[in-house]
Parts: structure tokens; C-alpha cells; sequence
């Protein structure tokens, strides 16, 4: 999750990467996603592979997939991931950051 | 000490900050703060700290001096302490640190806690970072969990076991048997986890998925309950019951069904009834209609079916959503091989869709209208995919250029729109355009006799406008080398004839030589090119003083051109006309049985080379004229040329290594020869740039004369080229009984279409008399068909001041030699 200056919110790694390279990592996708347009579907090639992101507000959630991925599924997932914290903290907003950090260890 | 902050203030301090610099210092203090209170062994507060540094992580800080913190929150009874220090167990720790072997003793603890939440906790923290130890060690405790009947662990302990299965393949038997009663769960987590540790299963080995198929009906029953039952508060996403869970069945059943009859048919009905019922106004109802898109297109389903599928993209591709018409796109193009039928109905469309603003979606839509054009629609799609080339974004032109010209080349419908919309693609795109399309679009050129004046009256109308696309420079000035006098001339059936006189049409050519705008190598064609119209002109003096002028100019490859022109004027004069006539039709590597044309074409290039070796002039150089006039003449240098663009070493440098290993007589040509012009096969190329020839010599082919009058005696001997057995490599020897010398010997030979023949060059050119010497050469033979080997051969020399020439026959070959 990153805000609309591309800071990271919230970051969450299926696979080993190096924290010197992680934030160049972030920085790099948020790059690609930011600069896109509205017209611009949300799913953009990465080295290879998939992002697909979405825009909240002043948030934008970025989740990167792999080849094989249904990618219209993963932009659900998305949705019902923010729906549920909706749900769960009654504010998607820049409020929500706080808490998502300390809970996010219920959601695997 | 005060309490450490909470984590919550932390998170609003660092928010404050205003620049990166501002925050790193927020953060070290800390940092520090909490590495004191980490000594100080402070229980009550260690949970808050780690939590601190946790988020201090994952902004990107150091903290691994966390680790040791997280073990001792995982030791402790306290929910919360666990729960932090599962938490950073699960960011900070790896199994690259020696310190995660210690939890093994804990988790393994958790696991058997009498509290479910612990145990999930531990079930998360192994599914997470376990390494192949751990997950050795507590395969089974996470089996046992498997099957347990409280589904929020049964629903974890199959993601866990996913994650063992991937890190330890050979673990997979031991959940076999806990898997038998996953499917029958109600719960739709522990559902959907055992579909993902199937498909995860299925996915590694081949026999697991043989085991799974007899599921199926199960997979299918579930999907059909989600379709068909009612509204479920609990399982609704906007209308559509659990799709995420659906979605997962969709893809099982296309891994079980991929190459398998009789799942596939199984599946049909289900297929059919989910593609038909779902609802698609919501892009949930999109989603799973995408999943079970790809399905169809993976498993044997019968062609209604997959008629179907292909409605369903198409109808994708009308929507407004642009995801929707991107994933329609992407799976277009994988089905566009297998149905293409099917695809082509929606041509139309797909190019449409060129026309969309999203980059993504113009790349697939492009690579989809290149796939999908046919004879039939070629003219409809080649004004669209023009039209697209005009628009496009520059690091589409590239590809988009070289799709057109493979598509013109398969599909043309005449010869005049092929080089029409070659000229277009040029003007529009030609900084774009691939280095081979030049060479490409020459040989088109000349192939298509009839068009010269038509081309070359369009190309130099091109060169009037613009100068800066370099590969139409390039090609429009080969051509007006070639074909200027039909320019001037003024003779054109397709199009309205220009006047243009001689000194426009020099003066355009000069014009490309001083502009900035052309690249060296523009520079040698055009210089090329006017030197060929020294022929076909009646200004020569002009051409002579450009060419003198050039003979001084800084660039090493057009000195060297220039220089060897003026050569040819001065000394040369009388083979000027021979060299400088019209090249013959060259054909393309690709094709196989060129004519003998295109054979010694190849070789005479090896020969003009040597005239351009200053030095050793008199022999090769009547050599070359002499194979030329047999030949029907050609001008070589400028197809050397287009192979220059291709590789970055200077070109003057290319001619010389080119002429270094040609001065070897009889020698294999040299490995830079597969470069040479398109003109040579490949195949006699790969016995060339393989070892020497002569190390193979063939035992027992007997050697043959083949000529003897007149005192001149040739004589053949065989050897088999390596590694190619189809190439016959005679040596001729020509000896001289007589008393006189025979000076200015040239050996000719031609063999029918069905042969393939080279001429290596000569050791010399005269044969000494008395048979103190001979002249040997190399002929290398290339016999496919393995038919009888037959050869005509013409000898010239001149013997006692008096030339001789002579044509005959040579039937008597030995049958090994062709054998």
C-alpha cells in the first residue's frame, strides 16, 4: 500500500528479497503505477510480472502476481480486502494506516 | 527510564516529518531508545518495542537486532507477546539466519497448545517462513492438524502444508491420506485451502494428478452447489456466491482436465453452465468468466464449447471496463493459433482496439492483428496497421514495421502494393525500421523487373522530400545507381513519367554525400551509386571529379572507395562497363536451389574483392572479368555493403579481413563469409566455416582427367567435404606439356540447376610449360539430389601471344564422386 507521494503504508513479501532492495523495489513499481492515467487499465508488466492496482482515495493498493494469475480475480481480492477493513475500522482513509499495521498479523 | 512510546505515537512522529533526512534521525533515536530497553531485559514493554521495529522494517530500517527479541515474545505464555513475536518472526527472520532453528522447539509447542489461536498463530509463522529443517521436523504435527475436525485450523494447516510441500517435494505422500475428506468439508475456507494444496499437489507431480482425477465429480458437484444455491450473506461478493472459491475450482479443474479425455468431459456440462449463468455486469462475474475462459481453452473440450469461449472474449472486447478488454486480448492471443476461425470474427474489433489509449492494450491488439492477418484481409488490415504505425508511440515502430514487412512479404497481393507499402512503411517509420529490412527490400527490388521504373521514379520523388530516414536513403540510392538510366529516360507505365535530366539526379546524389543527415553508410551507397551511373550516364566527367574528390576524404571507408573508382578509371576503364552492369536477380537465403547464377556469383564476389587489393592486380582481376562475361556481370560492392550495417566494426576493416583470408589460393573461405550476401545458402556455408576442407580426403575416389588437348591437361581430384557428404570438393590441376607458357589461364566450369557449384580461386594464372608447375583450383560441388555429376567447363589463356579458348564437356566423373 503506498499513499499518493509513493510512500509505503504497508508492505507484505511472499518471497525473500533483500531490504536494500526492497525499497528500491517499491519505489520502482509505485513509479509505474502512479504515472498512470485513469483511462489506463490496472494491470501493468513488471519484469515479469504482473501488478494489479487499485486507487483508494489517496491510497493506492499494488499487489504483484504472477504469470499464471487471473488477474481480474486478484483485482476482487483487492476490493474485498478493502471492503472487509472497511467494515472492520468503519474509515478507509489515511487513519486507517495506523491501524492496519498492528492488526495485520491476523490476516494471512 | 520513562515508558517506551507506543507504537501508535511513533507512527504520528514520523508522519510529522518532513523530509527523509528529518525521519532517518526520528528513527535512529529510536532505534536506540529500544536497543537500550532490549539490554535492560524489560519484559512488560518488550512487546510494544518490537512492534516499533517491525514498523521501522518495513519502512525500509534496519532491524535485525529484533530477532532475538521476536524468540523470546515467542517462549512467552502471554497471547499478545506470542502474537507480536510470531508477527516478527514472520518479517524479520529467514531462513538464511541461524537464529530461526531455535523456534522449531517453540512452534513445535504452539502447535499442540491448547488454544486454537496459538496454534494457528504457529501454523501461520511455519506456513510462512519455515525452512525445509523445520518443515521436516513438523510435517507431521501439521498432518495431524489436517485433520483434525476444527476448521479454522484445518483451514490453516492446509495452507501450512502447501508451504511444506514446496519447500520439501518429497514430503507430498504423507498428506495423501489426510486429503480423502477435504472436499467433503461445508466450511468454505478449509474449502478453498484444500483446493489450493490440490492444485498446489497436482501442479508437482504427475502421479498426484493421475490420483486426483478421480475427483472431479466431486470439484464439479461443489462449483455447481455455489452456482445454484441461493443468496448466503457470509459467502456474497456483489451477487455472486464465494467466487474467489470458484475461481479455485476452475483452475483445478483445468489443471486435472489438460490432456485428459474423460475429466474433460466430465467438465463440459459444468463449463457450459457456469459460462452461461454468470452474471457479467459486475467484474466479479467477469472474473470467473475469465477462469473458466482459460479452462475451456486447456482441457479437451469439444469445439461448441470452445466456440463459446471464443464468444465470451469477444463479447470482453466489447465492454467499456479496459481490464476486461486487456484480459480479453491477452487470452485472444494465446487461442489465436488453435481457432483461428473463431478469432477472426472479431477482427474487426481487435482493430479497434489499435486505436485505444492504453498502451498495453495497443501492444497486444497490434501482436493480435499481425497474427490474425490472411490472405483475404491483408489490403483492409495493412491500411489499418499503417494508419497505427503513423500514430503509434516510437518503441512500438519497431515492432510494428517489422510485423508489416513479414506480413507484405507473405501476403501481397502484386508487386507494386509490396513495394508501395514497403515505401510507406519507410517514409513514416524508417529510423525504426531493422537493419535487414534494407538488404530485404533491395533484393524485392530487384526480383520484381517489371517495377524498377516505377520504383525507382517513386524513391527518387521520396529523396526530393526528405533526406533523413537513413534506410530509404540507402535503398532509394542503390536503386537510382541501378536503375538510373530509366529514370532519366523517363519511361513508366504505372505512374505519370518525370522529367529528370542527369545532372538532378547527380545532384541529389552528391547532395546525400555532404549532408550531415547521412550516417557513413549512406555515405558509401550514394557514392556507389553514382560511380554505377558512370555507365548508364554520358556525364562521366562530373562522376570522375566526385570520385577523385572522395579519394581524400577523411572517412577510411569512403577513401577507400573512392580510391579504388579512380583506380578503375584510370587503369580499368575497359572492365568499367563489365563490372558496373546491372546485378543479376539475387534469391534469398531461405530459398534452396539457387541457380548456378547465384553460385559463382558469390564466388566472383571473393574475386572482385582481390581486384580491390591493389597490389595483386593483374591476375584476379582479368579472372573476375573473364567469370563476369560468362556470368552476365554484376556489381558486387554494393550488397557487401548492407552487410556493413550489421556489424559494428569499421567497415574498411570488414573488406580487409575479408580480402586477408581470401588471398589464401584454394583455401576454405573464410568464416566471416556466412556475412557475405544473402546470396550464398546456408548450407554450403556451414561446410565452409567448418574445419579445412582437405583434412577428409575421401579413400578411393579415383582421380579423372577431364580435359587434355592441345597440351593443356586438367585433371580432377575428389575429396568429400566435412562435414557435409552431399559436397564433392574437387581440385582440378592444369598442367602444360607444351613449350610456352599459358598465361591468362582461366578455368570456368557450370553444372545443371540441379548442382550447386563454387569456384575457389586459382593458385595462379599461369600454367608453366614443360610441366614444371601446375595451376590448381578448388570447385566445390553441392549434389543433393545425389545425381550423376556432369560439368562444362571453358578454358582461356593465352598461349604463343595467341588467346585460346575452348568449351567441353566432362561426363566421365567417377560414380563414387556423386554417390
Amino acid at each position: 500500500m503506498v499513499n499518493k507521494q509513493g510512500q509505503t503504508r504497508l508492505s507484505k513479501y511472499y518471497e525473500q528479497v533483500e531490504l536494500g532492495k526492497r525499497a528500491a523495489l517499491e519505489a520502482d513499481m509505485v513509479r509505474g503505477c502512479l504515472a498512470r492515467r485513469k483511462e489506463e487499465c490496472s494491470f501493468v508488466e513488471y519484469k515479469d510480472y504482473k501488478l494489479v492496482y487499485r486507487q483508494y482515495a489517496a491510497l493506492f493498493i499494488v499487489v504483484g502476481i504472477t504469470e499464471n494469475e487471473n488477474e481480474l480475480s486478484i483485482y476482487e481480492l483487492v476490493h474485498n480486502f478493502v471492503e472487509v477493513l472497511d467494515k472492520y475500522f468503519s474509515r478507509v482513509g489515511l487513519t486507517l494506516q495506523l491501524q492496519v499495521v498492528m492488526f495485520k498479523s491476523e490476516k494471512r | 527510564m520513562p515508558a517506551p512510546i507506543r507504537l501508535r505515537e511513533l507512527i504520528r512522529t514520523i508522519r510529522t516529518a518532513r523530509t527523509q533526512a528529518e525521519e532517518r534521525e526520528m528513527i535512529q533515536k529510536e532505534c536506540a531508545a529500544i536497543r537500550s530497553s532490549f539490554r535492560e531485559e524489560d519484559n512488560t514493554y518488550r512487546c510494544r518495542n518490537v512492534a516499533k521495529l517491525l514498523y521501522m522494517h518495513m519502512l525500509g530500517y534496519p532491524a535485525h537486532f529484533g530477532q532475538l527479541e521476536c524468540l523470546k515474545l515467542i517462549a512467552s505464555q502471554k497471547f499478545t507477546d506470542k502474537r507480536i513475536g510470531y508477527l516478527g518472526a514472520m518479517l524479520l527472520l529467514d531462513e538464511r539466519q541461524d537464529v530461526h532453528l531455535l523456534m522449531t522447539n517453540c512452534i513445535k509447542n504452539d502447535l499442540n497448545h491448547s488454544t486454537q489461536y496459538v496454534q494457528g498463530l504457529a501454523l501461520c509463522t511455519l506456513g510462512c517462513m519455515g525452512s525445509s529443517e523445520m518443515c521436516r521436523d513438523l510435517a507431521g504435527e501439521v498432518e495431524k492438524l489436517l485433520k483434525t475436525s476444527n476448521s479454522y485450523l484445518r483451514k490453516k494447516a492446509a495452507l501450512c502444508a502447501v508451504h511444506v510441500i514446496r519447500k520439501v517435494p518429497e514430503l507430498m505422500e504423507m498428506f495423501l491420506p489426510a486429503t480423502k475428506n477435504l472436499l467433503s468439508e461445508k466450511n468454505h475456507g478449509v474449502l478453498h485451502t484444500s483446493v489450493v494444496l490440490l492444485t498446489e499437489m497436482c501442479e508437482r507431480s504427475p502421479d498426484m494428478l493421475s490420483h486426483f482425477r478421480k475427483l472431479v465429480p466431486q470439484l464439479v458437484r461443489i462449483l455447481k452447489n455455489l452456482i445454484m444455491s441461493g443468496y448466503s450473506p457470509e459467502h456474497d461478493v456483489s451477487g455472486i456466491s464465494d467466487p474467489f472459491l470458484q475461481v479455485r475450482i476452475l483452475r483445478l479443474l483445468r489443471i486435472l482436465g489438460k490432456g485428459d479425455d474423460d475429466s474433460s468431459e466430465a467438465m463440459n456440462d459444468i463449463l457450459a453452465q457456469v459460462a452461461t449463468n454468470t452474471e457479467t455486469s459486475k467484474n466479479v462475474g467477469n472474473a470467473i468468466l475469465y477462469e473458466t475462459v482459460l479452462t475451456i481453452m486447456d482441457i479437451k473440450s469439444e469445439s461448441g464449447l470452445r466456440v463459446l469461449a471464443i464468444n465470451i472474449l469477444g463479447r470482453f472486447l466489447l465492454n467499456n471496463d479496459k481490464n476486461i478488454r486487456y484480459v480479453a486480448l491477452t487470452s485472444l492471443l494465446k487461442t489465436v493459433q488453435t481457432d483461428h476461425n473463431a478469432v477472426q470474427r472479431h477482427r474487426s474489433t481487435i482493430v479497434d482496439c489499435l486505436k485505444d489509449l492504453d498502451v498495453s492494450i495497443k501492444r497486444r491488439a497490434m501482436e493480435l492483428s499481425f497474427a490474425l492477418v490472411n490472405g483475404n484481409n491483408i489490403r483492409g488490415m495493412m491500411k489499418e496497421l499503417l494508419y497505427f504505425l503513423d500514430s503509434c508511440d516510437p518503441d512500438f515502430k519497431a515492432d510494428c514495421a517489422s510485423g508489416i514487412f513479414l506480413a507484405a512479404e507473405k501476403y501481397a497481393p502484386s508487386k507494386r502494393w509490396h513495394i508501395d507499402t514497403i515505401m510507406r512503411v519507410l517514409t513514416t517509420a524508417g529510423s525504426y525500421v531493422r537493419d535487414d529490412s534494407v538488404p530485404n527490400l533491395i533484393q524485392l527490388i530487384t526480383n520484381s523487373v517489371e517495377m524498377h521504373a516505377y520504383t525507382v521514379q517513386r524513391l527518387y520523388k521520396a529523396l526530393l522530400d526528405d533526406i533523413s530516414q537513413q534506410p530509404l536513403v540507402q535503398v532509394a540510392s542503390w536503386c537510382i545507381g541501378e536503375y538510373g538510366d530509366l529514370l532519366v529516360s523517363g519511361q513508366c507505365e504505372e505512374e505519370e513519367p518525370i522529367q529528370v535530366s542527369e545532372d538532378e539526379v547527380l545532384d541529389v546524389l552528391e547532395g546525400l554525400l555532404v549532408s550531415n543527415l547521412s550516417t557513413p553508410v549512406t555515405r558509401g551507397y550514394s557514392l556507389t551509386a553514382i560511380m554505377k551511373l558512370s555507365t548508364r550516364f554520358s556525364s562521366v566527367n562530373r562522376i570522375k571529379k566526385v570520385v577523385s574528390i572522395y579519394g581524400s576524404s577523411i572517412d577510411v571507408e569512403l577513401q577507400q572507395r573512392a580510391v579504388e573508382y579512380n583506380a578503375l578509371f584510370k587503369k580499368y576503364d575497359h572492365m568499367r562497363p563489365a563490372l558496373l552492369e546491372r546485378m543479376p536477380i539475387m534469391e534469398k537465403t531461405a530459398s534452396n536451389g539457387p541457380t548456378e547464377i547465384v553460385q559463382t556469383n558469390g564466388e566472383t564476389e571473393s574475386t572482385i574483392l582481390d581486384t580491390k587489393h591493389l597490389p595483386s592486380i593483374t591476375q584476379p582481376a582479368s579472372q573476375a572479368n573473364d567469370l563476369l562475361d560468362l556470368l552476365g556481370g554484376n556489381d558486387v560492392v554494393p550488397v557487401i555493403q548492407t552487410t556493413v550495417p550489421t556489424k559494428p566494426a569499421s567497415a574498411g576493416g570488414e573488406l580487409l579481413d575479408l580480402l586477408g583470408d581470401l588471398s589464401l589460393t584454394g583455401g576454405p573461405t573464410p568464416t566471416p563469409a556466412p556475412s557475405v550476401p544473402m546470396s550464398q545458402p546456408p548450407f554450403l556455408l556451414d561446410g565452409l566455416s567448418s574445419q579445412p576442407l582437405f583434412n577428409d580426403i575421401a579413400a578411393g575416389i579415383p582421380p579423372m582427367t577431364a580435359y587434355n588437348k592441345n597440351g593443356l591437361k586438367i585433371e580432377f581430384t575428389f575429396e568429400r567435404a566435412n562435414p557435409n557428404p552431399n559436397i564433392a570438393v574437387i581440385t582440378i590441376h592444369a598442367t602444360n606439356s607444351t613449350e610456352a607458357d599459358m598465361t591468362d589461364f582461366v578455368f570456368q566450369a557450370a553444372v545443371p540447376k540441379t548442382f550447386q557449384l563454387q569456384l575457389l580461386s586459382p593458385s595462379s594464372n599461369v600454367v608453366p610449360a614443360v610441366n614444371q608447375g601446375s595451376v590448381t583450383q578448388v570447385i566445390r560441388v553441392l549434389n543433393p539430389q545425389k545425381q550423376q555429376l556432369r560439368m562444362r567447363i571453358k578454358l582461356t589463356y593465352t598461349h604463343k601471344g595467341s588467346p585460346v579458348q575452348d568449351l567441353a564437356e566432362v561426363n566421365n566423373f567417377p560414380p563414387q564422386s556423386w554417390q
